[in-house]
């Protein structure tokens, strides 16, 4: 619960803003007083003053050398493209700093022992988390801006360079969701930490995937893709809002100051996986077990179904209507076989063997990744990954509709056969992955939340082996030996 | 006023507070005795909600410390154990900006701060960083803090824990001040015996999360060391004959070369007639008085040996 208490009538405009302030008072003061102490701090202070006026020089220089070299070769556009991507690594390392301030909010306070006091004031936990996050956003997201138009202005002077308003408002946008994409990551990692040391050491976690979001950006720039750059600002806005609800649901006064030492407790965390994961028996496991666990992720089923369902329509729509095949790219004669089909499978390049085994080690190695990447982005990239297959079968069969031929036919023949039992086991993975997703982001009361995480693992591992597994090599089969043989009596006749 | 009823704190496999059930009305001092991990801590905690109990009732000032957190924390001053202050700060910025998180006016913050200061002899402190500030500053600072919104109870962790002797006086002064003119419900922890004592209108003893024992200082000496103890000292070494003397009046207890100590129940009544005993048999007396039974005695009796 952010904003509390008193329900005020929503039509009653003056009263909610009134609230709001009302609730945002001892927000700006807890925000104000960090500011004005991490600007006390030379430690902090010097560091990120040295990075917004030093590393702007650095980066001028680099790229004034840059320019009259590959100017020598007439490759002065790789380096028009690299000024942009310096642009953001000027924003990045001074919001990188947002870190060191963040991971110290609470469980520095915790080691200092100051917290109890602030704890124990009138404050509302959300009043509390949404201060310290402010004030741990706020000096990074202004060192930011500070560099990123100091390094604009030497450019100015020395190359006489300056961004479009669009890259330049995406740059400023971009540093402003990284940094508090990092300031939440780092404030839920402080807020549930025992130790200064031990939130520092967590922060790798928060790092890693930022330097390869820096990557992703440089690859952006490098193709000049602006809106592949709003879309990765968009996404870590989105992934701000999500660490925040997940913040302020595990924040708990109690384990701030209950909590004494590092102590992770092997043998429950392993005996509760254990218990989710392992069968009790053959009849018990498909007569109880699975249905259960799928009656717990009924919603996240729905959710999966109809993601992948309208979103790939709707790609495989845009595709269509953007990037229109040939009647030519429909070669169905070579389809009259089954040695033709396999051929034209393997003239794809999608499929490197078309065999049961290769087509079922790539199904897994494809779900497993979905299942990884889904588990850091509370499902979403799971959802994402499994409406790519959806949206190209969509795209291909309202191609085929455009040469004449019945889509649902298409999809009957080409896709029903082994997709009937091929795509509920992806669904089924998928949205399990998304109920891992959701547990992470909306944890249980008990023991922090972690056995919640961990036996919704166990339960992942459990309908992978006993329910998925067996599905996929099922549809392996089917795909191998009866689609292209279903293909082939239809079209022969 | 401060209602605990069967007020329990479980953590994991450790009862840390036990059913614990006291009463402190407006105008009375409680001390909450007890060795380390009795459950002082763990008790001002929940009563300041900031712990929720894992059973039983809490009410501050009439608000439920498990239903009412928010209305709980406006009624409590709590002075934690450690002051725990924002050393980059100056005095006067720190309470101003507890004054803040309290609602207090920019008026009332300035009023209420310069009243503190001047009380507890701290004005020419207040544009200090506390970093500069000693131990006995700190902890004057933080109970300050403590006392700024005007709170009906106050719960008070060690609050006079590193200060010098005439700091330690002003701020037990302060407490007496906030019990009888205020009348404040105050619970105040501590491991000063005889600041307890002199404090405290009524002590309970925790021992392993349980009131073990509770009264006021008289009546736990009274019930937990026996009636009072008398010293009668002799002119010389006579004592054959007067200890059986004495026991027909009172319990002997100890025995030295020229003295003795005794039981008596009602000293007032049994005195005068023992004395007159003795007279008449000769026994030259050359004092006789009670022996000073400390809190200290009353409290190693309850948690002593268990403690060590």
């Amino acid at each position: 619960m952010i904003l509390q208490e008193h329900a005020v009538p929503w039509h009653d405009v003056k009263a909610q803003w009134r609230q709001l302030a009302e609730f945002m008072y001892p927000v700006w003061v807890i925000a104000q007083r960090e500011i004005k102490d991490t600007l006390r701090d030379w430690r902090i202070v010097l560091p990120i003053v040295i990075l917004v006026t030093g590393f702007p020089f650095l980066a001028n220089f680099t790229a004034s050398r840059g320019i009259a070299f590959v100017n020598q070769y007439g490759a002065g556009l790789i380096i028009e493209r690299l000024l942009p991507f310096l642009m953001l690594v000027v924003a990045f390392f001074p919001s990188s700093f947002s870190l060191v301030i963040a991971l110290e909010t609470f469980v520095g306070e915790k080691e200092r022992r100051s917290l109890e006091s602030l704890l124990a004031t009138p404050l509302s936990n959300g009043q509390l988390y949404l201060g310290k996050l402010i004030a741990s956003s706020v000096p990074p997201i202004i060192a930011s801006y500070i560099g990123i138009i100091f390094y604009l202005v030497l450019l100015r002077v020395s190359l006489d360079w300056r961004p479009g308003f669009s890259l330049l408002l995406a740059s400023f946008v971009m540093a402003t969701a990284q940094t508090l994409v990092m300031v939440t990551g780092a404030v839920i990692v402080s807020s549930q930490s025992t130790s200064v040391r031990a939130a520092n050491l967590l922060a790798s976690f928060i790092i890693i995937p930022m330097t390869f979001l820096l990557q992703a950006q440089a690859g952006t720039l490098l193709f000049a893709n602006y809106t592949a750059l709003w879309m990765i600002a968009l996404f870590l806005l989105v992934m701000t809002l999500l660490l925040l609800r997940l913040g302020i649901r595990l924040f708990d006064r109690e384990h701030l100051l209950g909590r004494d030492i590092d102590q992770i407790d092997l043998r429950g965390t392993w005996q509760t996986f254990r218990d989710a994961a392992l069968p009790k028996g053959p009849l018990s496991l498909y007569f109880e077990e699975i249905p259960r666990i799928l009656r717990g992720a009924r919603t996240e089923l729905w959710i999966t179904v109809l993601t992948i369902l309208i979103g790939g329509l709707i790609v495989g729509w845009w595709g269509t209507a953007n990037f229109s095949l040939p009647v030519e790219a429909f070669a169905l004669d070579d389809l009259l076989t089954v040695e033709g089909i396999q051929e034209a499978i393997s003239a794809t390049n999608l499929i490197s063997e078309f065999s049961v085994r290769w087509i079922f080690v790539n199904n897994i190695r494809a779900l497993l990744f979905a299942g990884f990447l889904g588990l850091f982005s509370m499902g979403v990239l799971a959802q994402l990954l499994l409406m790519t297959p959806i949206a190209i079968i969509a795209y291909v069969a309202l191609q085929v509709g455009n040469i004449g031929i019945n889509p649902w036919l298409f999809v009957a023949i080409f896709v029903l056969p082994h997709g009937i039992i091929e795509l509920p086991a992806a669904i089924v993975a998928t949205a399990q992955t998304m109920r891992m997703g959701d547990v992470i982001l909306s944890p249980p009361e008990e023991q922090g939340g972690v056995l919640g995480v961990v036996r919704e693992i166990g339960h992942f591992v459990k309908l992978f082996i006993f329910l998925v597994l067996p599905l996929l090599l099922l549809a392996a089969w089917l795909e191998v030996h009866i689609t292209p043989r279903v293909v082939v009596h239809f079209l022969g006749a | 006023m401060i209602e605990l009823e069967g007020l329990t704190k479980q953590f994991d496999d450790l009862i840390a507070v036990d059913h614990v059930t006291l009463t402190v009305p407006a105008g009375e001092v409680l001390a909450l005795l007890g060795p380390n991990g009795a459950g002082k801590t763990t008790t001002v905690r929940m009563l300041s909600a900031v712990l929720r109990p894992t059973s039983g009732h809490a009410r501050i000032a009439g608000h439920d410390v498990s239903a009412e957190e928010h209305l709980v924390r406006h009624n409590v001053g709590v002075l934690t154990e450690a002051p725990g202050l924002y050393t980059r700060m100056t005095g006067g910025e720190y309470l101003d900006f507890f004054g803040k998180l309290r609602r207090l006016t920019a008026a009332e913050r300035s009023e209420r701060i310069a009243a503190l200061a001047e009380q507890f002899r701290m004005t020419f402190a207040l544009d200090r960083r506390l970093h500069e500030y000693s131990k006995g500053m700190s902890q004057k600072i933080a109970l300050m803090r403590t006392l700024l919104h005007n709170p009906p109870v106050l719960l008070l962790d060690e609050p006079t824990s590193a200060m010098d002797p005439a700091s330690a006086r002003l701020v037990r002064d302060a407490i007496l001040q906030l019990r009888d003119t205020d009348r404040r419900a105050i619970i105040v922890c501590t491991h000063n015996l005889p600041e307890a004592e002199e404090l405290a209108d009524r002590i309970a003893i925790i021992r392993q999360g349980k009131i073990v024992a509770c009264g006021t200082p008289a009546e736990l000496k009274k019930r937990l060391l026996g009636p009072p103890l008398m010293a009668l000292h002799l002119a010389r070494q006579s004592n054959n004959g007067v200890i059986p003397l004495i026991e027909r009046y009172a319990s002997v207890v100890d025995v030295g070369d020229a003295w003795v100590r005794y039981n008596v129940e009602d000293p007032g009544a049994t005195n005068p007639v023992l004395l007159k005993a003795l007279a008449a048999a000769d026994v030259p007396v050359v004092t006789l008085s009670e022996v000073h039974q400390s809190l200290e005695s009353v409290y190693l009796s309850v948690v002593g040996e268990k403690a060590q």
